[in-house]
């Protein structure tokens, strides 16, 4: 789950990243009271999960209410790439001397946690990764170890972070490694993370990915859910339970497995169409999951045709066929199904969906998932 | 001869009293596996269908001579359970509980590398390991792995994915060819075992004579797997990876499929199998044809 620049704020503080004074405003009135409490000059941003907000106008500094007032009311309601800004953050604006980078992520191939560190901050790291791959220093941290004050500081001095940052940003990273990893972070990232003219290292922006696995272990990360920039197909999933994506094709895909039903989106593909979802109904396949799978493809208005493929190792052909002769009872669909059964006692599934009286304009059964996906798309195209 | 497990596998289940557990622990049982004890804390003494349950993994070796583990038990607790049974000198350990946390996984991971060198982890988030006939640890359903037959051609499978390590078994069995062995490893940013593992292993096992690998999108560890493929393997291999079509920076379902910056796509994946000499299909039955097509040819 990605967090929003505020939140991301947020969650720094609890790990004692210092950050700048502000506060979040939905509204302009809100956001003109933060900003005297933040106390002038302030910066109003945006809060939407794009890059590029800057450029687009997201971002804007007032040197008093009345340009806060004036910038909120612009900025609120703006579309930026698609995104509409329902939330800004306000906060004092800092006096900069000089931006760096700083990030934790888990490096797969190397199995260990990942620092990234640079003296050039502000700016795309992608950028900086190719044109002057030394500027960053990788280093690699053995989880079992973590991350001590001494190694901090030494990944600083090799960063080339100035004598006079060099405490500061060290700290920053022994509190942002504990934020990566206590609070369960799949990325947490700090650019620019700034020195002031002053003295002082702290946290500009944040972005912040939390690991949907840990969530057990976090109650405080509920919030955050409910601001989640989820579609309403992927709002509705969600209370199903449903391990859902929305994409922007006309064929609706329900498959058993994350494998597989990457492997259904791949298949439409191949054969011209295009998917209007990623949809995982996991090992189980019973008619209450069938019948709510159906509901939230039914209410994707792009839908026009539905392809159910499903694979039983464990789970049984005939269970999967009575969950959907069920689950049409309850779901009135607008859109033809195709179905691809295979695997354990596919043959009897497929019997009882032949014998379930269902007429051949609501459901077809093919064999294998490329004809079936063939079907599928034929369909979903009007022929 | 099989990989990593065969016909003298000794397994206990952790989480045997457990509905996961007991269900599959049973099956396994039923496919022939020797599934010699339960590990359940507090429900030491009781038994499982005659399957005595004991409250540590230290006592369930002592007392049976078990030396791997399946482990179905809840996220919270998969990660205490690894250790303890690495701890209790367990070889090789299966883990299918999805849903761990990453940061926990990363720990385990590396104190096994460190701590417990001897120990093999599967998963987790994996759907486990069969050798046809011998030994099925996992959710596998026995029934869709064709046998491996002496005097003919076998094939080795390894796979990121549940659904689509049965989907190859099937593609197999349909044409009637044999599995020496097949490994799911899962679909968690952090395997205990990899790619490149298991390979290493089905070059060095007398009855695999061809290899299917089926990755799908995120991290490099198809890339790395064709590095090693283009040194060390020398049996014909097939492929096929999930996720052409996936959005960039969506979890596709597994915790570790997704694209994120540029990296991880099934193009760069399927690619790179290619100049390794590897035969990429399309989609699984692609690659269980082409998989046909060398066994025809090398028979």
């Amino acid at each position: 789950m990605d967090l929003f620049e505020y939140q991301g704020k947020q969650y720094f503080a609890r790990y004692d990243i210092p950050v700048s004074p502000g506060g979040a405003a939905d509204s302009v009135d809100e956001a003109v009271k933060v900003a005297d409490r933040s106390g002038y000059p302030v910066v109003v941003k945006a809060q939407v999960q794009v890059g590029g907000r800057g450029k687009a106008g997201g971002i804007k500094l007032a040197n008093n209410a009345e340009e806060a007032r004036f910038h909120a009311n612009n900025i609120l309601g703006m579309d930026i790439k698609g995104h509409v800004v329902k939330r800004l953050w306000v906060e004092h604006a800092s006096d900069i001397a000089e931006e760096y980078y700083a990030s934790f992520t888990l490096d797969r191939a190397a199995k260990k946690h990942l620092l990234m560190l640079s003296a050039q901050g502000g700016v795309d790291i992608e950028e900086v990764a190719e044109k002057d791959p030394d500027a960053i220093v990788k280093l690699h941290i053995d989880p079992v170890d973590g991350l001590s004050a001494a190694v901090a500081r030494t990944a600083a001095v090799d960063a080339k972070i100035p004598e006079k940052a060099l405490d500061g940003v060290a700290s920053i990273l022994v509190q942002l490694y504990r934020c990566f990893t206590e609070g369960d972070c799949d990325l947490a990232e700090i650019n620019p993370l700034i020195l002031k003219p002053t003295g002082e290292v702290h946290a500009l922006d944040a972005k912040v990915s939390l690991d949907n696995n840990a969530s057990f272990r976090h109650p405080e990360w509920e919030e955050y859910r409910a601001t989640e920039e989820l579609d309403a197909r992927e709002q509705l999933a969600r209370t199903h339970d449903l391990q859902y994506i929305g994409l922007d094709g006309t064929v609706g895909i329900i498959a058993n497995g994350a494998g597989l039903a990457m492997s259904t989106l791949d298949v439409v593909n191949q054969v011209g169409g295009k998917a209007a979802n990623f949809l995982d109904i996991g090992g189980g396949a019973n008619a209450d999951v069938m019948a709510a799978a159906l509901e939230v493809i039914n209410f994707d208005q792009n839908v026009s045709s539905i392809f159910i493929n499903i694979f039983g190792g464990i789970t049984r052909g005939e269970e999967v066929a009575k969950g959907i002769v069920e689950a049409l009872g309850r779901v009135d669909l607008r859109a033809p199904i195709v179905i691809r059964l295979d695997g354990t006692n596919a043959e009897q599934g497929r019997e009882i969906l032949k014998n379930a009286g269902i007429p051949e304009s609501k459901l077809v059964s093919k064999p294998t998932m490329l004809e079936a996906a063939r079907a599928a798309v034929a369909l979903s195209n009007g022929k | 001869m099989a990989i990593f497990v065969n016909q003298n596998t000794k397994v206990i289940v952790q989480g045997l009293t457990g509905g996961q557990g007991k269900y599959h622990g049973l099956r396994n049982k039923a496919y022939g596996t020797q599934v010699v004890g339960g590990v359940t804390p507090g429900k030491g003494g009781t038994d499982v269908e005659g399957i005595p349950v004991f409250d540590t993994v230290a006592e369930a070796v002592a007392a049976t001579g078990a030396d791997a583990s399946f482990i179905a038990v809840p996220p919270k607790a998969a990660s205490a359970a690894i250790l303890e049974a690495a701890a209790a000198g367990i070889r090789f350990v299966v883990c299918i509980t999805e849903g761990i946390p990453a940061q926990d996984e990363a720990k385990v991971y590396n104190t096994l590398v460190r701590d417990y060198p001897n120990t093999r982890l599967l998963g987790p988030n994996c759907p486990g390991i069969i050798s046809p006939g011998k030994c099925n640890i996992g959710i596998t359903a026995g029934e869709i792995a064709e046998l491996p037959k002496a005097g003919k051609k076998n094939v080795g499978i390894v796979s990121r994915s549940g659904t689509l390590t049965y989907q190859a078994l099937y593609e197999l069995k349909q044409r009637g060819i044999g599995v020496s062995t097949c490994v799911g490893i899962g679909g968690d940013p952090v395997p205990g075992t990899n790619f490149i593992d298991c390979l290493r292993e089905f070059q060095a096992d007398p009855e695999t004579d061809a290899i299917i690998m089926i990755g799908e999108i995120g991290g490099s560890a198809e890339e790395e797997a064709a590095e090693f493929i283009k040194a060390n393997v020398t049996k014909p291999m097939s492929a096929y990876i999930a996720g052409v079509t996936a959005p960039a920076g969506k979890k596709m379902g597994h915790a570790g499929a997704i694209v994120s910056g540029g990296k991880g796509t099934a193009q760069g994946k399927m690619d790179a199998l290619r100049a390794a000499g590897v035969k990429v299909g399309q989609n699984p039955t692609e690659a269980g044809d082409l998989m046909a097509e060398i066994i025809k040819s090398i028979s």
